[in-house]
Parts: structure tokens; sequence; C-alpha cells
């Protein structure tokens, strides 16, 4: 039972399948992006830079947003980063798995796995309310260095562990101890692989909404210290669209953040080229 | 004298930075800990308050009237899941099966940070565009409000595809050449090596991204948030309104206090837990290669 | 008047994990010689040679009983500063592996480790090291650029030039020409003839036919044990074990 196709048919259906399949993923991520960026891109002005929101958002600019922005991401990546490249460290300093270097493996790969909204919760009850960090940049961006500590653990791990063992050797051999083996060579040559996975985590810092809702507020004005509360860019236009404060700010903010994730990505990919190109 | 003293701190300004980095690689763990705990101890007396059969099925979530029942959201939650896998899942196939079988090395070249920058979009945005796109469309051709389950599956499926095609395109990249050397040599066409011989192979990793994405699609907030409606009752088709576990917290996070919080805390107690489960089927999955 | 030995080992056993690699093993090597250790694969040449720089400690799962001796001084004694040791011996590995940095820099690596600064001195010690490695002329116009784009032959003596640097009193080599075509290693065997006259040079050759044309004496290593000892001509041509006899000539390999 059933049409017995020959295989040469069966071929060029499969192939034409995953073609489409191909071609309508690129289709779908180009109209998006085409259609924010064309949508939001001639409301970028000048003023809409500079200008802090006024009027719940109805006017003015998103200039407090973007210090946000920029604030609770510098807090998380000089957070997470020496966190996560001396985690890195240590677990590539064992040649064998031990238990402790398992038990912080799960650790790590189980809070990539932790919903957003979760870590909103988190970042809620332990920062603001338990350290009585309030809503502040300090509260956002301590939630978001957790976030993005797993990210920065998997590359730097990666990153060290592509550095060839010889020059560990190499460097054990000339008199260097552990620790001048680290920062003269084993630094330097991952960089490029810890240096993608800083960025991933600033791309990370720059779209994320949920957490930062519940942990850095949604004030609009302008953060004046760590503890301020401040809006991000992405929570901002949350809140315009859902709300229908103004489909023109929000159009226009959603298209900054697209801009934003572009340089971000192709920052990175820049980067792993020339990581592959060291010869890797 | 001396020389013993300055070579006594040397061997321990050694071990300094051994421990430094000891107490740096604890960070994972204490905030994994810590956020445990945390969660617990804020939803766990919410659960032992409402009884926990009457939390996880019962049917009514009405805060204002003390009842906190989450089945509603935990339907929501599978139905836009599956939705999501169903559509999702075939698709990031193919296009895994694309970028490891049938793409030319300079298009995989482009191909694959297009896929990376599709992950990086913040979900606000994939929201933006279903409630301006998904969601009229479902209402003018399906029917009901547009604010749905099938919108929401639509948005997560999107979501989910660069987690599900890079897993498994890796998976496939993994394989041994050898193993596709050999059906050439049988005789096999391209499809028919792909279907029999590599997809097999690769099982355990495509498995393993398909769990990844199913525990990105539960964890996934915001998004659905903006396409899902908010009917707080039980579902009866993809066309309904809903809420899941998270748009549940997401929305009444923002004025929720006393026993109503803890009860945003207690679901959140149930989405740990489930995401727990998924990770460690999936990382038993790609153990099992 | 007995010479001290420049290096002594007495009694070594050497494990790993459960493993004995060498057994029961007492040599001494004398100060300006070239000694060659020779073997089969896997009786425990390399890890002979890394035992007298304590390259052992680092690897995980080995153990050692006897005693190691430089100049007299146990090296495993508490008050010995590995470092210090390690820059007294230095090592040269199978696989040249120049830093990623420049050539300059690679040889100043062990120099500035040590705390030297100063832009002269460091440019002194790397020309010196550049010549006693016979590398200079062919690199002294281009000291900032890669150390990675040199030849292999070329990378191997970078290496020796690395260690030259620190000025060490002895210098182990293992497997230093293996990938290496005839006339690289002819040149560095050149030049370990030079510089057993500042050093003491303690070589595992890649072939036998190496250990003949460089050493002063060698030693025979089978299976963790050590067979025989001697100047070279004589081991080679009056063997007093038959096995040695039989792994010169080829019947075994």
């Amino acid at each position: 039972m059933g049409i017995r196709l020959n295989p040469k048919t069966t071929q060029k259906i499969a192939k034409a399948v995953i073609w489409s399949a191909a071609i309508l993923v690129l289709f779908l991520l180009f109209s998006i992006i085409i259609y924010i960026l064309s949508k939001g891109i001639p409301h970028i002005t000048w003023q809409f830079l500079t200008q802090i929101p006024s009027d719940m958002g109805r006017s003015g600019g998103i200039l407090s947003t973007i210090v946000g922005t920029l604030s609770v991401t510098l807090v998380a990546i000089i957070v997470a980063t020496p966190l996560g490249v001396g985690t890195a460290f240590y677990l590539t300093e064992y040649t064998r798995e031990s238990t402790i270097t398992k038990i912080i493996r799960f650790s790590a790969e189980s809070l990539a796995g932790i919903p957003s909204i979760v870590y909103g919760l988190f970042g809620f009850i332990f920062f603001v309310i338990y350290l009585k960090l309030g809503w502040s940049i300090l509260s956002g961006g301590l939630t978001l260095a957790v976030m993005i500590l797993p990210t920065i653990i998997r590359t730097s791990e990666e990153a060290i562990r592509t550095v060839p063992p010889m020059y560990r050797e190499v460097s054990f051999s000339l008199g260097g101890t552990k620790w001048q083996t680290m920062i003269k060579v084993l630094i330097p040559s991952a960089l490029p692989g810890i240096a993608t996975g800083i960025i991933l985590g600033i791309g990370r810092c720059v779209a994320e909404t949920a957490a930062v809702i519940l942990t850095a507020g949604s004030a609009l004005q302008m953060p004046t210290s760590l503890f301020s509360p401040a809006r991000t860019m992405a929570v901002h236009f949350y809140i315009l669209a859902s709300e229908g404060i103004s489909l023109e700010k929000a159009f226009a903010t959603s298209a900054l953040l697209i801009i934003l994730i572009l340089l971000i990505n192709i920052g990175a990919n820049l980067l792993v080229n020339k990581f592959v190109a060291k010869g890797h | 004298m001396l020389q013993g003293l300055i070579h006594k701190m040397k061997r321990l300004g050694e071990r300094f930075p051994q421990s430094l980095f000891f107490i740096m690689a604890l960070s994972a763990l204490s905030a994994l800990a810590l956020i445990t705990i945390f969660i617990f101890i804020e939803g766990i007396p919410l659960i032992v308050k409402v009884g926990f059969f009457n939390f996880i099925f019962g049917m009514k979530w009405a805060p204002s009237l003390g009842q906190y029942g989450i089945f509603p959201m935990i339907v929501g939650t599978v139905l836009v899941t599956l939705g999501a896998i169903i559509l999702g899942v075939p698709i990031a196939l193919c296009c895994s099966i694309f970028l490891a079988e049938f793409a030319p090395r300079k298009l995989s070249n482009l191909v694959r940070p297009a896929i990376q920058l599709l992950a990086g979009i913040p979900s606000v945005v994939f929201g933006f565009w279903g409630l301006i796109f998904i969601v009229p469309a479902i209402r003018n051709y399906l029917g009901g409000p547009g604010l749905s389950i099938l919108a929401g599956s639509i948005i997560l499926a999107i979501m989910i595809l660069p987690t599900v095609i890079s897993i498994s395109e890796v998976s496939l990249l993994a394989l041994s050449p050898l193993l596709k050397e050999g059906a050439f040599a049988l005789g096999a066409t391209h499809w028919q090596t792909i279907r029999s011989v590599l997809l097999p192979a690769a099982k355990s990793g495509i498995l393993a991204s398909i769990i990844l994405g199913i525990g990105r699609a539960v964890g996934e907030t915001m998004a659905v948030i903006m396409v899902l409606g908010n009917a707080v009752a039980l579902p009866s088709s993809i066309l309904d309104p809903a809420r899941t576990l998270t748009t549940n917290i997401g929305i009444e996070m923002g004025y929720a206090s006393g026993d109503h919080q803890q009860a945003l805390f207690a679901t959140g107690i149930v989405l740990l837990v489930i995401i727990m489960l998924l990770n460690s089927i999936a990382q038993y999955a790609i153990r099992r290669k | 008047m007995i010479e001290q030995a420049k290096i002594s080992i007495k009694n070594l056993n050497f494990y790993y994990n459960k493993n004995e690699v060498i057994k029961a093993l007492s040599l001494e090597v004398k100060a300006n010689e070239i000694l060659s250790i020779f073997g089969p694969a896997n009786s425990g040449t390399t890890t002979l040679l890394r035992t007298m720089n304590r390259m052992t400690d680092l690897i995980s799962g080995a153990r050692m009983e006897g005693e190691v001796f430089l100049d007299g001084k146990n090296i495993h004694s508490t008050d010995v500063n590995i470092t210090e040791l390690r820059r007294k011996v230095g090592m040269v590995f199978e696989i040249p592996t120049p830093l990623p940095m420049s050539i300059f820099d690679n040889i100043a690596y062990g120099p500035r480790l040590g705390g030297i600064k100063n832009k002269a001195s460091l440019a002194e010690i790397v020309e010196q090291s550049l010549q006693m490695a016979v590398l200079w002329d062919e690199v002294k116009d281009r000291l900032h650029s890669s150390g990675m784009r040199l030849s292999g032959g070329q990378q191997q003596r970078l290496c020796i030039a690395r260690i030259l640097a620190l000025h060490p009193e002895v210098i182990l080599l293992d497997r230093p020409c293996s990938g290496l075509d005839p006339v690289s290693t002819s040149k560095i065997e050149e030049s370990l003839r030079q510089l057993k006259e500042k050093f003491t040079i303690i070589i595992v050759p890649h072939n036998v036919q190496q250990a003949g044309r460089v050493a002063d004496r060698v030693a025979f290593l089978l299976m963790g044990n050590l067979i025989e000892v001697g100047a070279t001509a004589e081991v080679f041509e009056n063997p007093k074990d038959k096995r040695t006899s039989d792994y010169i000539t080829g019947r075994f390999g």
C-alpha cells in the first residue's frame, strides 16, 4: 500500500523541501528586521537620541533608557567577566574531571536554562528586597550578571581549551609559574574567544526584558547613580508597545535595539573569524 | 633566612591564584543555590497553605478571592510549547540538514550568522511583530480574537529555531564522514543517506536540541505575553487566548503582594522544576552518545 | 679526586598510576658531556629526562621513589625553588613550539619571567642566545616577526635559544630533530657540539644513529631498566649486553 516513489524523485522532493525551509527561515528573519528598521529608522532623530522621555514616553526621546541599558550592561559585564573567566581557568587547570568540576559545570549548565522571568523573581527577592538594593541599576546589573555567567564560562573555557597544551609545558619548562603562564600566554591566546563570549553576553543584556523590569524598575527619569532605578530600551519598548502609548516611538526604539544587536553580532563574528584565522 | 622567607612567600603567592580561581568557580554553584533557595523560600509557604494538589490542579486562578490554582496555566504552557515544537522542529531540522549537507560553504557561512542573529533579536520584538502580523491573520482567517495559543506557538516556533538548528547541525557535522561514504558506496541517494544513516546516527544530539528548544519555549515570557491574550480560564482550543506559567508571573508581578506574590514565586518553583527535569534529560541524551 | 657528577640519579622507580615505567635506575651525568639516553618506545626515556627538571611534578598520577641530585643537591628537597631549577635545567621538546609571539619575545620570555626588564639587557641576551643556537644570522633582521613563521628547523633552534637565554647549566632535549629534515638536523647537532663546552647536554635521540653521531656517552634503556652505560664508541662497537647490540643493529625496534 502506498505509492512507491522513485528514489530520485524523493531526492528531488526532499531537496526542495529542505531548501524551502532554509529560505523560509531567512525570509522570516529579514522580514522582521526590515519591517522594524523601515518603520523605526525614520523616527530616530537626534532629539530622539538625546532627549529624555516625557509624557510617559509619548514625546521626547529615549536618552534615559539608553543610559539605563548601558549602565546595567556595564555592571553585568564587569561582574560576570572576571567570575566567568576565572571559573573557566579553574575548569581547564584539571586534565581529569573531578567531582568539583562536574558540580561546577552542572551548575553553569543549569543556570543557562533558567527562564528569564525566574531570574527576575530571584533578582527581585534577593537584590531588590533582601539585600535592600531597591529597584536599581545595581540590582538589574547583578541579576543580568548571573544570567550571562554561563555564556562567559562556556565560551572562555572553549577558548582556553583551544590553546595548545604545549604552550603551558613550554612556559613551565622556562620556569613560569601557573599564574605567569596564565597571564602571559593563555589569556592572550584565548582572548578572541573570551571577547566573543563577552560580546554575546552584552547582546543578551541589551535584549533582556523580563529580568530587568523586575529588578531595575521602569522609572523614566535619568538615573543618577548605581542605586537609581532605570528603564532599559527593551523595557521601554515593551511598555510603549503593549500599552499602546506611542507606536512611532515603539518602532524607533525597537529599530535602535535591532541596530545595536546587529552591530554586536557583526562584532562577535569578526572576532570569531580572527580567532579561526589564528590557526586554531 | 630571608631567602627562605621570600621563597615561602613565593610559594604562597603561587597558591593564591589557585584558591582565587576556585572561589570564582564557586560563583556558578552559589548563584544556582541562591536562586533555588530564595525562590523556594518565597514560594513553598503558599503551596503549603493552599495545598499542593489545589495549587497544581486547581482550575481557578483568582488572587482577589484567594484562589491559586495554576492548572489552566500549565495547560497553556503545554499547548503553546507543543505547538511550537510541532511547527518549529521540522523546519529547524530541515535547516540543520541544509547547513550540514546541502549548502555550499560560502552560503552556509552566511546563513549561520543569520541564524545567530535570529537568536539575538529581543523577545519583545518578536512579540511585537507577532502582534502586528500573526494575531490579525489568525483573527481574520481562522477566527477567534487572534490573541491565542496558536499565535504563541507560531512565535515560539520561530524563537526556538536557532537553538534546535545550531545543536542539530553540530551533531550532524560531528558524524564520521565514513558513514556517508559507506552509504554512497552502496548506491544510496543523498536524501536516502540522510534519512536512513545520518539522522539516526545524530539522533541523540538532535533529541538534545529539541529538549533544549522545549526548555526555551517553556521559559519564554515577553513574546508570549504580547500575543497570547490574558485569559485566566482553561483554554478549549488553540484559537483561545490563555496564560502560561511564565506569562502569569510576568503579567501580575508588577502589582502582586502578600499571598499573591508568593503564589507567583510558587509558579516560579514549578518552572524551575520543569526546567531542571528537561535539562537533566537533555544532558542524559547528550551523554548517551 | 673524584669529580662530582653534574646530575646523579639514585635508585629511581617511577610509576604512572600503577604502572612502573622506570625500575631501580641509577645513572650519573658528567659535567660538560653530551649523554644520550636511547631505547625503544615506552622504555621510559622521556620520563627519565623529565625527572631531571621535575616536569614530572605536573603529571597527575605520577609517583617517584629514589633521588635525583643536581650538583650534589637533592632537587626534591623542600627548599628547592622549582622555577630556579627549571631555569638551570632547560628542556627542548619534540615538537618545536614557539610561543605565539615574536622571535624576540619568545627568547625574552624566560628572562622577563625572571624579572629582567631592561631593554638593552634583553636585547643582548636575545642576540647571545640566538648566536649560540646558530640562528642569529638567519633571523637578525626580523626579530619582531612572529616565531611561528619560521621553518621547523629554525623553530627548534629558536626553542634552544629560548632556554639558552636563561643561562642554564644543563640542557635536556627530547627527540629534538624528530620532524626535521637532515640539513636542519645536522645544524642542530653541530650547535650541540659547540654548546657542550659551556653546558651539560642530555639528549633522547629519535634514532640510534643520532646517538652515535652526537654523544660522548650513551645509556641504553629498555622497558624502564638501564641496561648499559658507557662511552659511545665502546657501547656501539663492544656492547656488554646482547640486548644492546640487538637494538643497535636493529634486530628489534
